[in-house]
């Protein structure tokens, strides 16, 4: 039997059914396509595409990437051809290469911004979850200032739910000094699901210029180091609200995506591990069964919030 | 069918030893299939550092690997400590790689400092279809110099310049080609950005460059090395490192 078809991986975010319980998060992936160079796409249970705005954005300058120990710092600024093209060209060829649900993940500059990106992705065919983007750390004035605080979560989140039909999963900053409360902001609010946690910011100087390694000083800082913080989160996160979680950070082994899901994730994101082998995704799903095997689980959905 | 090609392959250190101040030469063994045009990287795994390092592929043939690398941060500096025998997990073949049915018969290969590494893999092979490449070399001072003998040695026409004048023409591998009023069909470019720069504004007629950043993943999903050019942004690490003269902005 192939690996996409095997019943114990299969689960469900927002009665979206998935097969296996793996997506690339957001910005890791690209918009998908360009990957099935590598593998099946199909074993993924959905791919994230890359941030997208309403307009057209060029992102930071560069370098935009410094090394970390047991992680990374990206500061890329949500670049992205905007939502026209987006639906127009990238998500059309995703399509031709990947017939599972495409994650369309949403940020934006204000509500209104936020509310028109959404209006225009949520019929989009194969389109079955929006990702709102509360929690980008590279842009200013937009992305992680909306989900620093449980307000203007709140807003954000009722805005964008009146103009889509399709479940809305809002992607939490760990930038916050509580993130319980916005997470219960944006269920109150309507949000279907959660994700998190989007990078922490960081920074990184270098001694021999004695200045920032990154062109735009700070950025996300990703990969296993932040493994811990993120089923953290995720475990009180999901004690504390009814709605899935999906949980994301430092994910790289199938190890860990267990351990997400015990600490109550439905699914799991894996992002940095990605950009260091491009068959990350599919190393983890072929090495789910023999890790569940050996902790004696039956199927992944027995195991979510068991922690 | 699905392959694995472009899987990470393991490489097997066969030497590695010191060319100049700065620039080492690593030798390697392993599956070097995934290689199909000269101007193509690889991305090595390095113990203790978490993001791959992109290193320009100097020459490869079937089962070997050929790098030239400046020793410029902790990463290549680890990598001027390892020792033969020593296997290293490698991704291979990434990258556009140089055009080289664009060459015409005379084509003019340019290297600045590292950038003269990818040179060598594609003069040999031009040559090899029967065209008469001269390459250029610029480096600061004489103490730097690598890749001449080399080059030579498979017969390549080569010219040094140094911008302190100890060797070769005195100032910029510029100066050597307008100077020498060296006559060429195409030219090929790799090196520091000022001297890509100084090619695209000095040399009449058409060419391509090799471009050098910062990079993550080096296969073109993270767009963290995303160039602005005249045909919209482009990845280096995909859709480059090598983009013909004319779609480069320069600001």
């Amino acid at each position: 039997m192939e690996i996409k078809d095997c019943e114990r991986l299969r689960t469900s975010v927002c009665g979206v059914e998935l097969r296996t319980p793996l997506i690339p998060a957001s910005g890791c992936f690209g918009f998908g396509y360009g990957m099935e160079a590598y593998y099946d796409l199909d074993i993924l249970g959905a791919i994230a595409i890359k941030g997208t705005t309403l307009h057209p954005r060029l992102g930071n300058p560069l370098p935009r990437v410094a090394e970390c120990y047991s992680g990374m710092i990206n500061s890329v600024g949500l670049q992205n051809p905007g939502i026209h093209k987006v639906i127009s060209e990238e998500i059309p060829k995703l399509r031709k290469v990947f017939h599972n649900p495409i994650v369309a993940n949403i940020s934006g500059f204000s509500i209104d911004e936020y509310v028109e990106t959404c209006r225009l992705v949520s019929p989009v065919e194969q389109v079955e979850i929006i990702e709102l983007n509360v929690s980008c750390p590279n842009v200013h004035g937009g992305g992680m200032s909306f989900g620093t605080c449980p307000e203007s979560v709140a807003e954000v989140v009722k805005e964008v739910k009146k103009v889509i039909d399709k479940p809305l999963v809002v992607k939490l900053t760990p930038n916050v000094t509580d993130i319980v409360s916005i997470a219960r902001a944006a269920e109150d609010a309507g949000a279907d699901g959660l994700c998190l946690i989007n990078t922490l910011l960081g920074m990184r100087v270098n001694l021999r210029t004695r200045r920032p390694v990154i062109a735009n000083t700070m950025g996300g800082f990703s990969g296993p180091a932040v493994f811990p913080v993120a089923v953290r989160m995720v475990y009180q996160v999901s004690n504390a609200v009814k709605i899935p979680v999906i949980g994301c950070g430092g994910v790289s082994t199938a190890d860990d995506v267990i351990e997400m899901m015990m600490a109550g994730a439905s699914a799991v994101e894996v992002g940095t591990a990605n950009l260091i082998d491009p068959y990350a995704c599919k190393d983890i799903i072929d090495a789910l069964p023999a890790a569940m095997d050996k902790y004696k689980i039956e199927k992944l959905t027995d195991i979510i919030g068991t922690v | 069918m699905k392959t694995d090609r472009y899987k990470e392959k393991t490489f097997r250190i066969v030497s590695n030893r010191r060319l100049a101040v700065k620039t080492w030469e690593m030798v390697l063994e392993g599956d070097t299939s995934d290689l199909t045009r000269p101007g193509q990287f690889v991305n090595i795994k390095i113990e203790g550092k978490f993001l791959r390092r992109p290193i320009s592929v100097c020459d490869w043939s079937e089962g070997r690997l050929l790098l030239l690398y400046d020793v410029v941060g902790d990463g290549t500096e680890e990598m001027s400590r390892m020792e033969p025998g020593k296997r290293l997990n490698i991704l291979s073949g990434l990258g556009n790689g140089f055009n080289m049915e664009a060459s015409g018969e005379r084509p003019l290969l340019v290297g600045g400092g590292i950038g003269v590494a990818p040179l060598l893999g594609l003069a040999r092979r031009l040559r090899e279809e029967g065209k008469k490449p001269l390459a250029v070399l610029g480096f600061n001072t004489a103490d730097d110099i690598v890749m001449k003998t080399m080059l030579e040695a498979h017969g390549i026409e080569t010219i040094v310049s140094t911008a302190d004048g100890s060797e070769g023409v005195k100032g910029f591998v510029t100066d050597a080609i307008l100077g020498g009023n060296l006559a060429y069909d195409y030219f090929y470019a790799c090196g520091p950005l000022p001297m890509l720069r100084a090619l695209c504004e000095k040399l009449d007629g058409p060419g391509e460059l090799s471009l050098d950043e910062r990079m993550a993943c080096g296969f073109g999903i993270c767009m963290c090395c995303v160039l602005e050019t005249k045909s919209g942004p482009k990845g280096i690490c995909k859709a480059g490192p090598v983009f013909p003269k004319d779609e480069l902005i320069w600001k």
